[in-house]
């Protein structure tokens, strides 16, 4: 099935909260609530018709010029050898997105990541903890606007070059 | 004529210092701590093509039982306070080999914002390792290097070893 034929399914089953196809280079996505992306989520892998059960990738990305973070959800199926891209908008200000932990338990350290690295706060998770960054850092770095700290624990994270790099902010 | 010719062959004379130095130089422990591809390396150089057993030299799991830390790799800022903790294990007299640039500088990594760019930052450097990574031979060259600068160490009147960050301060 493509992603139209996928897009008019899930617009049949949950209305405006579904959009349209969005084409882009490497593949179409739709974009869906980032408060009921939970519920598309189960539909997809459970509809025998679409049997998304494999979560490939799940990322986010920042993009301050909307006042958004884009969080992208890579499906697959083995049954149907059929791919599907999901994605959510979540307000940058107070970024929430329902976990789809309970759906693909591969979500859980995937989640763990944006949630470490963009502050994406996934509502229902079991084990909202950063993955990568130690526990006591402050921000996250994936922001576009992330101002690094000078240090960290004593440690300067000042970085002389002897090349004139510029000046990084 | 000396007590030293009446018992020829039974009796060498040395220096405390010296004793001490050649000794310790030639059974030198080292702690596995590979941090990222410098590994691979460092593995090869206690494999049985460049063979550090030739100079004594066995690796050690522990910090507790090491003479010696070779840190081969990118050194993040979360490991960086777990390699100080790690040093501080050590008994003295102990010696430190940054291996590779990463270690050494921060290498390619380091304008990263995780990233602490030398581990002699944290912990007193004895031998810095050039090279991404260094070939076997090099690592070799700069063990070499190091028991060379053992040699020199004296036991009887001590002086304080330098502290971290005191070069680079």
């Amino acid at each position: 099935m493509n992603t139209a034929a996928i897009q008019q399914l899930l617009h049949e089953r949950f209305g405006s909260g579904v959009g349209p196809v969005e084409s882009a280079r490497l593949s179409d996505a739709v974009e869906v609530d980032p408060l009921s992306v939970d519920e598309i989520a189960l539909f997809l892998r459970d509809q025998p018709d679409l049997a998304f059960d494999c979560l490939n990738n799940l990322s986010g990305t920042d993009r301050p010029a909307r006042g958004k973070i884009q969080v992208t959800y890579e499906l697959f199926s083995y049954v149907h050898r059929h791919a599907f891209v999901l994605k959510v908008d979540a307000r940058r200000d107070r970024p929430q997105v329902k976990t789809v932990e309970n759906v693909w338990p591969a979500a859980n350290w995937l989640e763990r990541e944006v949630y470490d690295l963009l502050g994406v706060v996934f509502l229902g998770h079991s084990d909202l903890r950063r993955l990568l960054l130690p526990d006591d850092w402050i921000g996250y770095p994936l922001r576009k606007d992330y101002v690094e700290a000078p240090e960290y624990h004593g440690i300067s994270t000042v970085r002389e070059s002897i090349l004139a790099l510029p000046e990084r902010r | 004529m000396s007590l030293l010719n009446t018992v020829p062959e039974m009796v060498l004379t040395t220096k405390v210092d010296q004793l001490l130095n050649w000794t310790r130089k030639s059974s030198l422990w080292y702690m596995l701590f590979g941090l990222a591809c410098c590994a691979i390396e460092m593995m090869q150089t206690g494999g049985p093509r460049a063979d550090l057993d030739r100079f004594g030299m066995a690796p050690r799991a522990t910090p507790r039982v090491s003479d010696l830390m070779i840190v081969a790799g990118t050194l993040t800022l979360k490991m960086a306070l777990r390699t100080k903790v790690l040093y501080e294990q050590m008994p003295d007299p102990k010696y430190v080999l940054s291996m590779g640039s990463c270690s050494n500088c921060g290498g390619l990594f380091q304008l990263a914002y995780s990233v602490c760019d030398g581990v002699d930052k944290v912990i007193p450097v004895d031998v810095y390792v050039p090279g991404c990574p260094p070939r076997p031979e090099a690592l070799t060259e700069g063990l070499m290097l190091l028991q060379k600068k053992m040699m020199q160490e004296r036991w009887l009147v001590r002086e304080p070893r330098p502290r971290a960050g005191a070069a680079r301060a």
